[in-house]
């Protein structure tokens, strides 16, 4: 598999939000705006490539028997550095995004990547799986925050699209994530899956 | 008097108004993963309330006389993942040994409880909203207690819903979720009792 297949691969074939339903907790809890979704996704994004570069690297190293701790090791580490990097230069996205940047640590995604696909693949393969999967996740999380944005506040990443009375915050609140994602779910089967 | 008014309140609030998987979206996983069955639903319910107790009293004691009296709270999130990690492994090997019929039961569940999200939230959570040790006790098994309820009730309906014929294309997780969002709608009907509460008992 070529690297722009594998790439290809983690956004639409095997879609961590829509296709795999991997990381519901963050998908769902952080997606009350556009923006909130892709800082989000972003951030997931670079501790997934950070960490299958680090594992196909390392993974040689590691005996069999205990290499699920070590692996939660790593990413853990590279959660801390990232939540370090967040305070210190964009305190505002901490603030909207709080407990879920520790709680990358507990994303399966991230894990299950590690597992799945660094501990058999090259370093470079690696991160071209990270980017994509990362992106697939990004990209998802953008699309249910921008719907849940757009219908509870007829906003867009902050830009008012419907006049100021508008509002529904249905779904802003919490039914609005599980309602909109179930929808974006048969919506995407329906265009991808024909 | 006080002291056990804010308790209530904290039982409450974590049981009904800010119910750990409908309204703060923690331990999604095993809500869509495992609420097939009301028994199986339940025995997870039952895991995850053991273990959050049980990792929330060793995590706040590593906070408070590890983590803050070495000035190393920047290792929160390692060592907190660490320790639930170990705990779990630990809780499985002494189950087995002293209740194996409670192990039947819960086996296969307590593995993926380590990566279940909302351990290791509401262990930040306690140390965050700078509770006591015996406040976070109760909002650990309040917590618990509330994952249990929505996982039962969820449940309920997924088994009622085997039983229609659902638009093939909403087929599994899709109508689930939207069952999950109903489920949502009713537990925001206590929004604001935390409140109330709050004034009816001069806190």
């Amino acid at each position: 598999m070529n690297n722009f297949k594998v790439l290809l691969n983690g956004i639409i074939k095997e879609n961590p939000t829509f296709v795999l339903l991997l990381g519901m907790c963050p998908t769902l809890g952080t997606t009350s705006s556009a923006l909130n979704g892709m800082s989000m996704g972003l951030a997931t994004m670079a501790v997934l490539i950070v960490s299958n570069l680090l594992i196909s690297l390392i993974k040689k190293l590691i005996p069999d028997a205990v290499r699920i701790p070590s692996y939660i090791v790593v990413i853990a580490s590279l959660v801390t550095v990232l939540q370090m990097c967040i305070k210190a230069y964009a305190p505002d996205i901490d603030k909207s995004l709080g407990l879920f940047i520790p709680l990358i640590v507990v994303n399966c995604i991230i894990l299950g990547r590690a597992e799945s696909f660094a501990a058999k693949n090259g370093p470079i393969a690696s991160i071209f799986d990270g980017i994509g999967i990362g992106l697939g996740f990004t990209l998802g999380l953008t699309c249910l925050g921008a719907v849940r944005e757009l219908l509870g506040t007829g906003t867009i990443f902050g830009v008012t699209l419907w006049g100021e009375s508008y509002g529904m915050l249905l779904f802003v609140l919490a039914p609005g994530a599980f309602l909109v994602l179930g929808y974006l779910i048969v919506l995407f089967n329906k265009l991808v899956k024909k | 008097m006080d002291y056990v008014l804010n308790l209530v309140l904290i039982i409450i609030t974590a049981i009904f108004v800010n119910n750990v998987v409908l309204a703060q979206f923690l331990g999604i996983c095993p809500f869509l993963g495992v609420s097939k069955k009301v028994d199986t639903a339940s025995g997870m319910g039952m895991a995850v309330t053991a273990v959050l107790v049980v990792a929330t009293i060793v995590t706040y004691l590593i906070q408070t006389y590890v983590l803050n009296a070495f000035g190393l709270e920047y290792l929160q999130t390692i060592a907190f993942i660490l320790v639930i990690a170990a705990l779990v492994q630990m809780i499985e090997i002494i189950l087995k040994k002293t209740m194996p019929a409670l192990y039947q039961a819960l086996g296969v569940f307590l593995p993926l409880i380590t990566t279940n999200c909302c351990i290791l939230g509401v262990a930040i959570l306690v140390i965050q909203k700078d509770y006591d040790l015996l406040e976070g006790i109760i909002y650990a098994l309040s917590t618990g207690i509330g994952f249990l309820l929505a996982m039962v009730l969820f449940a309920g309906m997924r088994e009622q819903l085997e039983l229609t014929s659902v638009p093939k294309s909403f087929e599994g997780v899709p109508i689930a979720l939207v069952t999950a969002s109903l489920l949502a709608m009713a537990f925001m009907g206590f929004s604001g009792v935390d409140g109330g509460l709050k004034i009816l008992f001069g806190i």
